[in-house]
């Protein structure tokens, strides 16, 4: 009874505006037809396990293991690959060796995409934007970050990440799910299969997506896929425009009241037809359509920016009024944070520079410098930091060495799977720290590398969840997202 | 008399509160933590079978370290093969895991009940466990004489005797006698039949995917003859829609798409081998040929073209056309889906888990897998042919090797196929022309070569007759060879699957030592058998399951029946589930009359939520799907096994009900239950229009306006409604009538969604009766198979 006065305190809809609302008592009825298939519902059945439900929910597969530093995710995926030399690995000796052939024991046998493998030189290419040092920290920031550069304090950079793939599709695969193949659960899947939803009237795991000017890889439903696991963990893709959820609105002429005067008829019907075939699953599908209702209102609610304040759309930036655009998006994410949502996944396209690095890069990062930046200014001045996980990185580094004609001004740089950068911040990661090390030609890793798995597992970690535990047995086999590896890099948690 | 019923009584009682504690017991445990797990037993047998009870326990807990995968062997200890598991143990002399008939002297009994948590098996770290309930059968397995025998799958099924029944007037067929034996056990009683009209019903959804359409309904209804339901199964397997039916199942099995997948997902023209499985059905071309067509239709002796179009079953696996790929790496991918695709769509094996070491849980080893591999690996095919921008522009939509389909060829032996006068088409299909040396994938890595392997198959399951070839065909022959033990029972139990809801072994995908175990074993081997001995004749099989009592009992769930048992595994009613997204699209389609019945053809783009490939292709020039432009006039209206299939974004309206994205090869789909559906069969264009459309035909056909309710309502679903169903939904009818009348800009706009030809009516009338379909088309009992 409390929990419907609140939401009729909030404005929203609340239960007692509908009679049909599904009961604790119906919806434990259903877990006789098994518990598991009925997981922890992203979408399904949020709210009905808050209270005593949480307590089964804990049961069943013993989550949180411990404290989590974290509740939430916002992970700024740069699709496309950002090239580190040219953001947070600042390698002076590329500036002086420039044009020399990379050392062959540098290379040391690294397999080489078709597309510069038959390249008879790999000529040392320098950045041809500068670095600066940071904040207290002194992290080294480039100079087509300055807003990054401002949080660096704030920021924890990794600069030893390497992943296995050297192909767009297979390492952003591998990114999102831990697998190179398609087929597994996304990582967002994992934490709303693993934790649950704190929102009853939104999904647990959303994407957004957004695209930048430079040459860019297709994005595919797979990367926010459940997998194996039931679809209800799936990503719920946000669209920009009227539409953000597949099928939200109804149609034109139908109003809100003529649409409740449906489904009360629909409701009614079902009920008449529940009692004649025994079947629960009739009173779940009830629920389910209560949620489409509520899911009306709230989705375009939690969109809507207009109630953003000025100081607010200058901190993200102009473009943050622009609906679809990265600052729009990151905007969005801080909401969706707010409103209880597990998982926030963007994606900003463009990242693929194999020619015109210097100018598209320029542009790719200043569709996302100040709103990434804002994000966590943003985040911070709520207090939300310090639960909130965000992460900014791409699928893998780009190489040393020039690809296509040696221009100082104008040159591209192939895919470089052995070392790259990513920063996290927030939810249990120590602030204002740089982790890692790579060789001064910015091609090997040399010190405390992470692997892709080691990343996952350290998330997980802060989301309170032991990756070795989280499992799903499908196929015979026991699932996890970080496969048979991953460390947990205890170093840069707080 | 009296007693007997009082004692029957507590019985039940007791029962009740045996199955109440266990379920408690079973959720504080996680024993459901998924739903593959059947019910945890309660009381241990008297006899303790080695297969249904024990394996299941050494398989999941202890083959991971001593099991078949000989890296991860633990203290030299293998539990998998009897002749390894009685040897001494060579880290402990003297000293033996199991000892027949002596649990104090095995080993393994004693370490699974030791409370040293340094030597308790499994390990703590393993974070598996073993429960008192597994103990005790272990413990009474080693006392009975720990006696082994060979995975059940890989046995040969044999056709058992009936079992005897008491309530013998109940069956109509052998299939009865099994489900029964069991419904008897458990002291229940099978449920009546079902009605004529829900029969109607549910035979035409499960043989043609679509309601009954008014003459076969009042056909059946009328004929009250005992052959009247042989004679409807007759009558619908007879139309084209069966083999679209069918067909729609066999595609997710062969990851069928209409693109290639990866990161720029551009066209392909597979289509003309969709259409050859739509008529391999329609024609009821038996299994075994059916599947030997697919594997090496193009080794046939005098191959003709239809022979080698049904091999591009092996190519439909996606392939990259991302620049600058590994052509090696990616290569050996599509060689590897083959092999993959062969172990969980036909044998039901999890092949792929051998690729990378030793199968951990079945008796197959690396080797074995690449043995397998090594009959797909001869194909003149590349990783990377062109990439997505060239093949665009030079309008190649057919990898290397393909064959071409002109004029000439669909007026002979591919008649079958719809080319609708486009030109000349090519599709993609298999060679052996490139012999290759095969190898073991060192890890499972393509560039680390290990030993060379040749043709061969998993001797476990059947050792590869010598006269074979060793070839495709002669895989194929293996395949089909009424000794495999494997083939005959996976496909029967993926049609008992799509009949039921769930196979008798629920994990079709998997009848390895990790799936399941099948609830009615006697059952699937006397079907199986059954179904090899009628020559694969797929037909016969459908028929006799849909003629037995089982199937054709009511599906209402008594209190008694889900107390006793909730997942209905027993039974002893028939299942009522969920219709798929392409099944409730071609319902909506066919009841509101919009149904376009045309077969086969290129696929079409019916409606979809805009924006939605352009907001995620890799730019507008990569490849040719990168713009959804919906299609107009009667290609709307097709049946969804037509609508084109882009891998990386799948039709939203079939993906938000669980179809797989056809990735690769997926047997059996979920069945969610989420407001994504709900939004999806309230908003969707088409479900609107359907509703339109069908009310403006019922307005234009109906003599009053009285009666218009009760049309609609028959017109979905296929009965007439009950007076309160009747009051509810009139009086909504009315109100929105009355409602409307006063907004009739409302009125308008909603009569004006979708494309199809507005009639000349009433748009009040007609918006108002327009939702009162919409309240029907989104009932529970609309979308789902009673």
């Amino acid at each position: 009874m409390e929990k419907e006065k609140k939401s009729e305190e909030t404005g929203k809809p609340s239960d007692s505006e509908n009679p049909l609302k599904v009961n604790r008592r119906h919806f434990f009825s259903q877990l006789s037809v098994g518990i598991g298939s009925l997981a922890l519902g992203s979408l399904l059945i949020p709210d009905l396990l808050k209270g005593k439900g949480d307590e089964l929910l804990g049961q069943e597969l013993g989550i949180p293991n411990f404290a989590p530093k974290a509740k939430r995710i916002i992970y700024l995926f740069q699709s496309g690959a950002p090239s580190q030399l040219e953001s947070f690995d600042y390698k002076p000796t590329l500036d002086k060796r420039q044009g020399e052939d990379l050392p062959e024991s540098i290379r040391n046998g690294q397999r080489l995409t078709g597309m510069t493998s038959g390249q008879s030189k790999f000529p040392l290419m320098p950045s041809a934007v500068k670095f600066n040092q940071y904040g207290e920290s002194g992290a080294w920031v480039s100079d087509f970050f300055p807003h990054i550069a401002k949080v660096a304090d704030e920021l924890c950079f990794v600069k030893s990440m390497h992943t296995e793939a050297i192909n767009h599709d297979p390492a952003i695969t591998f990114f999102q799910t831990g697998s190179q193949q398609s087929g597994r659960p996304s990582m967002g899947s994992w934490m709303s299969y693993g934790l649950g939803s704190e929102n009853k009237n939104l999904p647990s795991f959303v994407v957004l997506t957004s695209r930048g000017k430079g040459n860019s890889q297709g994005l595919y439903s797979k990367l926010w896929s459940s997998g194996f696991l039931d679809s209800k963990h799936q990503g719920v893709l946000l669209r920009s425009g009227k539409d953000p959820v597949l099928y939200l609105n109804d149609p034109d002429g139908l109003s809100r009241s003529d649409k409740r005067h449906l489904l009360d008829k629909v409701s009614s019907l079902n009920k008449i037809h529940h009692v004649e075939t025994g079947d629960d699953e009739i009173e779940s599908r009830i629920a389910q359509y209560e949620m489409a209702y509520r899911m009306q209102m709230s989705v375009p609610d939690v969109m809507d920016i207009k109630k953003e304040p000025e100081s607010i759309i200058k901190l993200y930036g102009e473009d943050c009024q622009v609906p679809g655009t990265y600052a729009a998006n990151a905007l969005q994410a801080r909401r969706l944070a707010e409103s209880g949502v597990r998982f926030i996944q963007l994606y900003h396209q463009g990242w693929d520079q194999h020619g015109g690095l210097p100018h598209e890069m320029a542009g790719q990062a200043k569709d996302v410098d100040q709103a990434s930046a804002a994000l966590i200014l943003d985040l911070k001045q709520r207090g939300m930091l310090e639960d909130t996980l965000v992460v900014w990185g791409g699928e893998f580094g780009r190489t040393n060495y020039c690809q296509g004609k040696f221009d100082l001004k104008n040159y591209g740089r192939d895919h470089h799977p052995r070392a790259f950068s990513i920063w996290m911040a927030g939810g249990g990661i120590k602030p204002g720290i740089t982790y890692g090390k790579t060789d001064e030609f910015g091609y090997n890793v040399v010190e405390n590398p992470v692997h892709v798995n080691d990343f996952h597992a350290t998330l997980m970690h802060a989301m309170g969840i032991n990756h070795e535990e989280l499992t799903y047995k499908y196929q015979g086999r026991r699932f996890r997202l970080t496969d048979v590896a991953g460390n947990v890099v205890k170093d840069i948690l707080t | 008399m009296y007693i007997y019923q009082e004692m029957k009584q507590k019985i039940i009682l007791g029962g009740i509160l045996v199955l109440l504690t266990a379920l408690l017991w079973t959720i504080n445990k996680g024993v459901f933590a998924n739903s593959n797990e059947t019910y945890v037993q309660v009381k241990i047998p008297a006899v303790i079978d080695y297969n249904f009870d024990i394996k299941p326990i050494l398989s999941d807990k202890c083959y991971a370290c001593h099991g078949p995968d000989a890296n991860e062997r633990k203290a030299g200890l293998r539990l998998d093969l009897e002749d390894k598991a009685f040897l001494e143990l060579p880290e402990n002399p003297g000293k033996y895991a199991l000892v027949k008939g002596n649990s104090s002297k095995s080993e393994l009994y004693q370490r699974i009940i030791t409370d040293n948590t340094d030597a308790v098996m499994p390990p703590a770290d393993s974070q598996l466990h073993l429960t008192t309930h597994e103990k005790k059968l272990i413990k009474k397995w080693i006392e009975q004489g720990a006696k082994y025998e060979k995975h059940w799958a890989f046995l040969s099924p044999v056709k058992s005797q009936l079992p005897k029944v008491k309530q013998e007037v109940w069956i109509q067929n052998e299939i009865d006698a099994f489900i029964l034996e069991k419904i008897e056990d458990k002291e229940l009683r099978p449920s009546q039949k079902a009605s004529k009209e829900t029969l109607a019903r549910r035979i035409s959804l499960d043989l043609t995917g679509l309601p009954p359409n008014t003459a076969i309904v009042e056909g059946f209804l009328n004929d009250n003859s005992n052959t009247a339901i042989a004679n409807l199964i007759d009558q619908l397997m007879a139309l084209p829609t069966y083999g679209e039916r069918m067909a729609q199942e066999w595609l997710d099995v062969s990851r069928y798409a209409d693109s290639h997948g990866y990161q720029d997902d551009s066209y392909r023209s597979m289509w003309p081998w969709r259409d050859w499985v739509i008529h391999a059905f329609n024609t009821n071309l038996p299994y075994d040929e059916f599947l030997t067509k697919q594997l090496a239709g193009d080794l046939l002796p005098n191959a003709n073209k239809e022979d080698v179009l049904a091999t591009g079953f092996n190519r439909n696996h996606p392939i990259t056309q991302e620049g600058g790929v590994i052509q090696e790496e990616y290569r050996s991918y599509y060689v590897v889906d083959r092999t993959n695709t062969l172990g969980k769509g036909i044998l039901g094996l999890t092949l792929e888990c051998a690729k990378c070491h030793d199968h951990k849980y079945d008796q197959l080893s690396q080797k074995e897998y690449f043995e397998m591999y090594a009959f797909f690996n001869n194909v003149k095919e590349q990783g990377l042919r062109m990439d997505a921008v060239q093949a665009a522009n030079q309008k190649y939509f057919a990898d290397a090797p393909f064959m071409t389909i002109s004029d000439v060829d669909t007026t002979g032996v591919l008649s079958f196929i719809n080319k609708k006068g486009v030109e000349a088409v090519n599709v993609m299909v298999m060679n052996d022309s490139v012999p290759r040396e095969a190898f073991i994938f060192n890890r499972g890595e393509y560039d680390d070569h290990g030993e060379q392997v040749y043709p061969n198959t998993p001797k476990t399951i059947l050792p590869f007759a010598d006269d074979l070839p060793r070839n495709r065909l002669g895989l194929a022959q293996w395949v089909t060879s009424e000794k495999n033990p494997l083939t005959a029972r996976v496909f029967v139990n993926r049609v008992w699957g799509m009949l039921f809801g769930n196979g008798l072994v629920v994990t079709a995908e998997d009848f390895g030592v990790q799936g399941s175990l099948p609830t009615h074993p006697e059952l699937l081997d006397w079907l199986s058998k059954d179904f090899m001995e009628h020559n694969w004749d797929i037909k016969y099989l459908i028929k006799k399951i849909v003629l037995s009592a089982t199937y054709q009992q009511s599906s209402v769930a008594t209190t008694e029946l889900k107390a006793a048992d909730p997942e209905n595994i027993l039974l002893a009613r028939a299942p009522r589930f969920r219709m798929s997204g392409e099944m409730i699209r071609d319902y909506v389609l066919a009841t509101s009359n919009l149904l376009n019945r045309e077969i086969g053809g290129p696929s079409v783009r019916p409606y979809q939520p805009k924006g939605l490939w352009e907001e995620t292709n890799a730019g507008g020039n990569r490849g040719v799907l990168t713009k959804y432009v919906e299609d107009s006039g009667d290609s709307l209206y097709r049946r969804s096994i037509y609508t084109i299939w882009k891998r990386t974004l799948p039709p939203p309206g079939m993906t938000i009900f669980d179809a797989p994205n056809r990735d690769y090869c997926e047997v059996r789909r979920q069945k969610t239950n989420t407001p994504l559906q709900a939004l999806a069969l309230q908003n969707d264009v088409q479900m609107l229009e359907a509703a339109r459309v069908l009310a403006q035909n019922t307005l234009v056909d109906a003599k009053n306006d009285v009666e218009v309710v009760n049309a609609v309502f028959k017109n979905i679903l296929i009965r007439s409604p009950k007076e309160d169903e009747l009051k509810v939904l009139e009086d909504y009818y009315n109100n929105a009538k009355t409602r409307l009348a006063s907004e009739e800009e409302n009125a308008e706009k909603l009569v004006a969604i979708g494309h199809f030809n507005r009639l000349k009516t009433d748009p009040v009338k007609t918006a108002a009766l327009m939702l009162t379909a919409q309240v029907i088309y989104n009932l529970d009992e609309t979308i789902t198979k009673e």
